[in-house]
């Protein structure tokens, strides 16, 4: 197809970005920065991990910048190379991306710093903390970018660092699960791709806000619906929706407890992301349009997820289960749309990312203190260690959705959702995931900690180790009990980024700054 | 072109599909090669297909005279191959290495992470 080109293209690359601009581009560049810094540094891996803690520090700090000023000044655009932008490629932060770039930074500082002692020097050696650092520019990345390709070029470099990760240490469990998480993962990016060209095909720009600006223009000329359905089913392999999930229970359990927390919290709300923002912000009629399919799925989802968790007696697998039944919540927000269905999406995602990672943490610790991730191994935690018990706990009434939990609010905002749109089988299954969640984290609970303890492992095994450990456990329970005591910061936050998708209008404004051409 | 094309992916397609549903590792990776290949073709194909001069702007120009092909497919290509490239080369290497491990290709033999007859929970204490 040959493109008219505006008249004077000259004009558009000269200026130089603000410097204060730059802050959009630091949560990818910092990340990639470091980790080559830790590769030069691969001999010397006593310093990797205050190096990684510095570089993911600094990362942090970064998004932290970035979400005050979007918050403050609306989204942010800056554009490769000064190309006009549906040519050049954009990065393009608004209170979504920038957002959940925030807790998925922090997500990675609190999971180094409990890496810096779960991880031997072997895991070193083999790169963990250069395979982290990339694994969190991908991830930024995604986060951050405004354009489809990008998106999918991200997606592939958090993929190949999480092979890396996966498989950290090369036992045979974790080639096998690895070899599953690898290939699945391949085929559903590789469907993103597929989607991705029939997209260029059909809008000639990959730029976001380009096709936001052209969608309307071409409903019912273009093959949208089918565009969106694969969409759908890449992003939902992406985040482990029911029937495309199992490449999930197969891996998550595997890697070391640190990396399983690290996937547990991010990966699958990537998909999440993806979802949202190609669903809501640029296909909403076409997500109308399957808004029944996506909540079928987003019900089986959550109750086979949940099930499967109650089956296990691992609690990593258990665990793993139980991310897959909350993406299925976060999926009914999909499926429900509009703001309230969206914000809860959103905020369901926060709280998702942390309290998932806490609890994959709390599996090893548990383990330190019980010698066993097993159901059948594990009692007497609370005798052992009273303040584990505290937190264990808090993550229970999260994940189910009691008060002071953090999980209440969002699935408050769900199920008032999908009522208000009647749709009340969606909502029944929101409250009856949340019922099965209570018993099975009552259960684990239960038999972990109240049970009497039976002789396992000799006393006085805690030291300044897990200090460290519990230090980063209690950093990822704060916010938690912060989201469920408090939650109008975080609700609000949720309103903003779900308007900014809805109505994308200042989105498009920003990365079209001198009007469309 | 388009429409011969067309068929050719579609053959791709079919051919990675029948492959991936296999029960070895092996031909599952041959299938995702081929996944990606019809992709890359696909993109091609999307980007359309003109006899067209190659966009290169002429001295004391800012723009391309006339009209001129369109590069971006390419573009979007090259980055893709490389890509499925080095994730067939892991891929590889990975069942390579399971089969090392595991002492078979045959998914249906893979149960060292999910092992069969893993008993359920304790239901009381």
């Amino acid at each position: 197809m040959a493109v008219t080109l505006p008249a004077d293209l000259s004009a558009a690359m000269t200026g130089v970005t603000a410097l204060a601009d730059w802050v959009i581009v630091a949560p990818v560049a910092v990340p990639i920065l470091f980790g080559a810094l830790l590769l030069m540094f691969r001999h010397e891996t006593r310093s990797h991990a205050l190096i990684a803690l510095a570089g993911l520090a600094i990362t942090v700090g970064s998004t932290v910048a970035l979400l005050s000023r979007v918050l403050g000044e609306g989204p942010l655009a800056m554009t490769m190379g000064r190309w006009l932008p549906p040519f050049g490629i954009s990065f393009t932060a608004d209170a979504l991306g920038a957002a959940f770039a925030l807790v998925a930074s922090a997500i990675a500082l609190i999971c180094a710093l409990f890496a810096a002692r779960d991880i031997s020097a072997t895991g070193r050696r083999y790169g963990f903390y250069p395979f982290l650092m990339l694994m969190m520019a991908g991830v930024n990345g995604a986060f951050l970018t405004g354009d489809v390709f990008n998106l999918y070029v991200w997606f592939e470099v958090f993929l190949i660092s999480s092979f890396g990760l996966l498989i950290l240490g090369s036992e045979r469990d974790q080639i096998d699960g690895a070899t599953k998480y690898a290939i699945l993962n391949l085929v559903g990016t590789t469907l993103f791709l597929i989607g991705t060209g029939y997209l260029y095909g059909t809008f000639g720009t990959l730029n976001m806000a380009d096709i936001a600006r052209k969608v309307d223009g071409l409903r019912g000329t273009g093959p949208l619906m089918t565009l969106a359905a694969l969409y759908f089913l890449a992003f939902a392999m992406k985040a482990a929706a029911f029937p495309v999930n199992f490449w999930l229970p197969a891996s998550y359990h595997t890697p070391r407890i640190v990396i399983a927390a690290l996937f547990g919290g991010l990966l699958t709300k990537i998909g999440i992301y993806a979802l949202l923002r190609v669903f809501v912000m640029l296909f909403p009629v076409e997500r109308a349009e399957l808004s029944t399919v996506i909540g079928l799925v987003a019900a089986a989802t959550m109750i086979i997820g949940i099930l499967g968790a109650l089956a296990q007696s691992d609690t990593r697998r258990i665990f793993g289960f139980v991310v897959i039944s909350g993406v299925g919540v976060m999926l009914a927000g999909v499926a429900l749309g509009g703001a309230a269905g969206t914000s809860g999406a959103i905020l369901y995602a926060v709280h998702s990312m942390l309290v998932m990672t806490a609890l994959y943490l709390l599996a090893g610790l548990m383990r330190e203190v019980g010698g066993s991730f097993s159901l059948h191994e594990l009692s007497g935690l609370y005798k052992a260690s009273p303040l584990l018990a505290g937190i264990a706990l808090l993550l229970v009434f999260s994940i189910s959705g009691l008060p002071p939990g953090s999980g209440l609010w969002p699935k408050v905002v769900l199920v008032k959702a999908a009522l208000d749109g009647n749709q009340w089988w969606l909502a029944l299954a929101i409250l009856a995931t949340g019922l099965l969640t209570t018993i099975t984290m009552g259960r684990v609970f239960a038999l972990a900690f109240w049970r009497e303890k039976a002789a396992l492992k000799p006393e006085g095994e805690t030291g300044p180790l897990t200090t460290l450990g519990g230090v980063s456990l209690i950093a990822l329970t704060l916010p938690l009990l912060v989201l469920g005591v408090y939650p109008e910061p975080f609700i609000r936050m949720a309103d903003i980024a779900a308007a900014g998708l809805i109505d994308s209008s200042t989105y498009i404004n920003t990365v079209f700054p001198g009007g469309t051409p | 072109m388009e429409a011969i094309l067309s068929y050719v992916v579609a053959v791709f397609f079919a051919v990675a599909i029948y492959m991936m549903l296999s029960t070895h590792v092996v031909r599952i990776v041959l299938g995702v090669a081929i996944f990606g290949n019809a992709v890359n073709l696909l993109i091609f194909t999307a980007g359309r297909i003109v006899r067209e001069v190659p966009p290169i702007i002429p001295e004391g120009h800012d723009v391309p005279v006339g009209i001129v092909a369109n590069p971006l497919p390419q573009a979007l290509i090259l980055t893709a191959i490389v890509i499925s490239f080095s994730f067939f080369a892991f891929l590889l290497v990975l069942a390579y290495r399971a089969y090392q491990e595991i002492g078979t290709d045959e998914t249906g033999g893979m149960r060292v992470a999910e092992p069969e007859g893993d008993g359920l929970p304790p239901m009381g204490y």
